[in-house]
């Protein structure tokens, strides 16, 4: 009786049985981190293996596993078995992963200021350098964006108006479109969620319109590759990780919109939707941090 | 809170464990996925064992006699990868797996299958890193830390794979991380508040946060060295205007959190095991809280005194220097508590208490060896000698494992309702204990007069030592055989049934249920008052 008293004041939380998705995604992994391995090895000695294939077939299982295991959850959400309990959970766990998130490209992020901040002005001969400069790379003037780099590979510096300008201004108006959806949803009015979401979808697509436009424009007229040294390197590796990011958080988005024709959110129970929106915010205020960082300062 | 409605679904629950290999392959229990780690971290660590005992054969004598040096130089940066990350950070997951969830009074992980995910990554990503080394040009050989331009530019091919495969660990690390810390906010009983909670419980809560902070670094900089090598970057190389000194920077920023991720959940245990057997309440609970705040803070700001001779400016070594020191204070104020503890207690000398005791003793040696090697000009003299790997061999052997080795007796009980072979155990320890010490002591001398470290052969004058040396480290690996049979022997139910309290002085949660621990513990929360 005690027992069955204490279940009244708690919740029951939900602990699934058996799954098999979480297996299906190992050998996911897997197969990418195996197949991404020989397949960068294999073009690196300019022979041709299973590499490439070994990690598509990885990405293709990665695919079925969150289809079947979103399929899975999204059944036990609708059909009532989540508390408020777990859903604190999943939030929490969507939080410290973006977290997570932020750490990844902290490192990116540290290694530009370390590069500008130290590094460039030691090769140049600051702080106890000026023998080593004199010896080692007499030519190297310590600018940025690094237009030259010791070893002589010349390149040009991406300007922030223009392009980049547009994108900033689309990835904020996003965000509060993004937002604008959210409140439709608590507030129920349907109409608006589906529109700001549409608006929301297209805005993330057309950033990566541009983005592409930016990277073809960068290799072909300004000479500024990955092989450009440190300026290039951060260049590239910041804005197109943050690129991945984008398009997996559209993705993300679009998933969304399906559910929300389908009707899946209610005012109490959007955790999905929250999770979507929380990654939209991010990747738009890692744009902004890049903005500053990358293309303004 | 509300009364919400969960009529579907958790009926169905099986209390018994299900059967076959599916139950392992597809488990969403947190015992389950507890013991797969532990299994897994102790496979790994027979199999690194294995490469050092390579490294110590070569080492036996001086001169090049077993292995070639490319050979010696892979085994030590596999075995340097194996044990920290196939060993010792599985083995403590899993026993937060296990214990967590029974400290805290919750069902289970609050992300279940997450967790199934979490672990079957980790066999995969070390299948990747093994089979590396039977490949053209070998496995990694650049040492654990994978410092450019070893890794860059004098590295074989087959690091694309010991990057991926760091990846694919890193995830596997930070989901279990995210769901520990999740766990513990989220999921404990009504009326477990913050400072009622088990010291183990606040150490892996403080380790999970580092390893959310620090693994996505770590990922960063195996992308940098990735694309370094294969895609024509030049982070690390200064003619195209990096710098290889911030490869360093980047991997220790992560790496030394890393090496309190390694000891903190050891300290959680230690605070468990010490009280129990000195049937005394732990001593200052609230300051070994913030004491392990406090290392967890400073981990972030003592990177660079990995890097004393790399050529910083002199302001930047003594802030380095400094800032090390200042953790000593929170780690005597821990070493302190367990001594106070155990004044006048009502001490018993049972095997996790053993350990629990020669935990204490090492690791504070290991820990002054440490505060040496933080002083820069004295540094400039240990760098990368040997006495640098008798310091860490002191934390991590007999600190970190011989901690998991404390806890693996102390609960091993609780989880399968035996009392474990207790003469194989003293057996097991008492062997550890003395080819442990005939292991790593000698290493600070030769270290001081110079041998250095990740060499396949060494001057004469070190000959005696190293004979002594290997002799200690081959009859520590057989040692562990030992430990071997006896989880064995465990695994198979043999032995005394023992109570629910198993330790006479044993308080918490985890006591109070069945031993052995039932297939689902805490369906209903207990009121913890």
């Amino acid at each position: 009786m005690a027992q069955q008293q204490q279940e009244q004041v708690y919740e029951k939380y939900y602990v699934p049985d058996q799954s098999p998705w979480p297996i299906v995604g190992a050998v996911a992994l897997f197969l990418i981190a195996y197949g991404a391995g020989n397949f960068v090895i294999e073009q690196t000695k300019g022979e041709s293996g299973y590499g490439g294939w070994t990690l598509l077939a990885g990405i293709a299982t990665l695919i079925f596993m969150l289809v079947g295991w979103f399929r899975n959850q999204i059944h036990e959400s609708m059909s009532g078995l989540y508390s408020a309990q777990l859903g604190r959970s999943y939030r929490q766990g969507m939080a410290w992963f973006i977290f997570s998130e932020v750490m990844f490209f902290a490192a990116f992020f540290g290694a530009l200021f370390y590069a500008r901040v130290i590094a460039l002005p030691w090769l140049d001969g600051a702080s106890n350098n000026a023998m080593t400069a004199e010896v080692l790379w007499p030519n190297f003037e310590a600018i940025w964006p690094l237009t030259k780099t010791p070893g002589g590979v010349e390149t040009t510096a991406m300007g922030w108006m223009g392009l980049p300008l547009y994108n900033t201004i689309i990835l904020l108006i996003s965000s509060v479109t993004c937002h604008f959806a959210h409140v439709a949803l608590e507030k129920q009015q349907r109409t608006k969620l589906i529109a700001f979401m549409a608006v929301t979808i297209l805005l993330g697509l057309f950033f990566l319109v541009l983005q592409v436009e930016e990277y073809v424009h960068a290799y072909r007229e300004m000479n500024l590759t990955l092989q450009s040294g440190i300026y290039g390197n951060t260049f590239f590796l910041l804005t197109g990780f943050h690129g991945m990011h984008v398009t997996l958080g559209t993705i993300i988005l679009i998933v969304l919109f399906l559910r929300i024709l389908k009707g899946h959110f209610t005012p109490e129970n959007h955790f999905a939707f929250q999770a979507g929106s929380w990654y939209w915010h991010f990747v738009d205020v890692v744009w902004v941090m890049l903005f500053f960082f990358v293309y303004i300062l | 809170m509300s009364t919400a409605t969960t009529e579907l679904g958790h009926d169905d629950h099986h209390h018994h464990a299900p059967s076959g290999i599916k139950r392992w392959l597809y488990t969403t229990n947190h015992k389950d996925i507890g013991t797969l780690y532990l299994w897994f971290a102790f496979i790994m660590f027979l199999i690194g064992g294995a490469m050092a005992m390579v490294i110590r054969a070569e080492l036996f004598q001086p001169g090049l006699q077993i292995v070639d040096p490319n050979f010696f130089n892979q085994m030590t940066t596999v075995h340097g990868l194996i044990m920290v990350f196939g060993a010792v950070m599985p083995a403590f997951t899993g026993l937060a797996n296990w214990l967590v969830p029974m400290m805290i009074g919750a069902p289970d992980m609050a992300l279940p299958r997450m967790n199934n995910w979490s672990f079957w990554i980790l066999p995969m990503a070390f299948s990747i890193l093994l089979a590396s080394l039977f490949m053209e040009g070998g496995g990694p050989a650049f040492g654990w830390t994978f410092y450019a331009p070893l890794s860059t530019t004098y590295s074989n091919d087959t690091t694309a794979l010991f990057v991926f495969s760091v990846h694919i660990m890193g995830i596997s690390s930070i989901m279990g991380a995210i769901n520990v810390i999740v766990t513990i906010f989220n999921m404990r009983a009504p009326g477990m508040t913050w400072m009622k909670m088990p010291l183990f419980v606040w150490t892996w809560l403080i380790t999970a946060f580092l390893l959310i902070a620090v693994m996505p670094v770590l990922a960063g900089a195996v992308t940098m060295v990735l694309t370094d090598k294969f895609f024509g970057t030049s982070f690390f190389s200064a003619s195209g205007g990096g710098d290889p000194v911030m490869f360093q920077h980047i991997f220790w920023f992560f790496g030394h959190p890393e090496v309190y991720i390694m000891i903190l959940p050891a300290f959680g245990i230690i605070s468990a095991i010490i009280p129990t057997f000195s049937r005394k309440k732990l001593f200052g609970y609230a300051s070994m809280v913030y004491a392990t705040t406090s290392i967890a803070l400073l981990s972030f700001i003592v990177w660079a005194h990995h890097m004393f001779t790399t050529g910083m400016p002199v302001g930047a070594e003594l802030f380095f220097m400094f800032a090390t020191m200042l953790i000593s204070v929170p780690t005597g104020v821990k070493v302190f508590n367990w001594v106070a503890t155990m004044w006048r207690g009502s001490l018993t000398f049972e095997v996790p208490m053993l350990f629990a005791l020669a935990f204490i003793v090492l690791f504070t040696i290991g820990g002054l060896s440490g505060l040496m090697l933080a002083i820069v000009p004295v540094d400039f003299q240990y760098h990368d000698t040997y006495f640098v790997v008798a310091h860490f061999h002191y934390v991590l052997v007999t600190g970190a494992i011989f901690s998991i080795m404390a806890a693996v007796y102390y609960w091993l009980p609780k989880w399968t309702g035996k009392m474990f072979d207790i003469t194989l155990a003293k057996w097991h320890f008492w062997c550890s204990l003395i080819s442990v010490n005939v292991l790593f002591f000698p290493m600070h001398f030769v270290g001081l007069a110079g041998m250095p470290r990740r060499i396949p052969d060494y001057a004469l004058q070190f000959a005696d030592f190293n004979k002594w040396i290997s002799l200690g480290g081959f009859a520590f690996g057989l040692s562990q055989l030992i430990f071997l049979a006896l989880l064995i022997k465990a695994c198979r139910k043999k032995g005394e049934p023992v109570s629910d309290q198993v330790w006479e002085g044993a308080e918490g949660l985890e006591w109070e249920i069945p031993s052995p621990a039932p297939y689902h513990t805490f369906e209903t929360p207990p009121v913890i008052k």
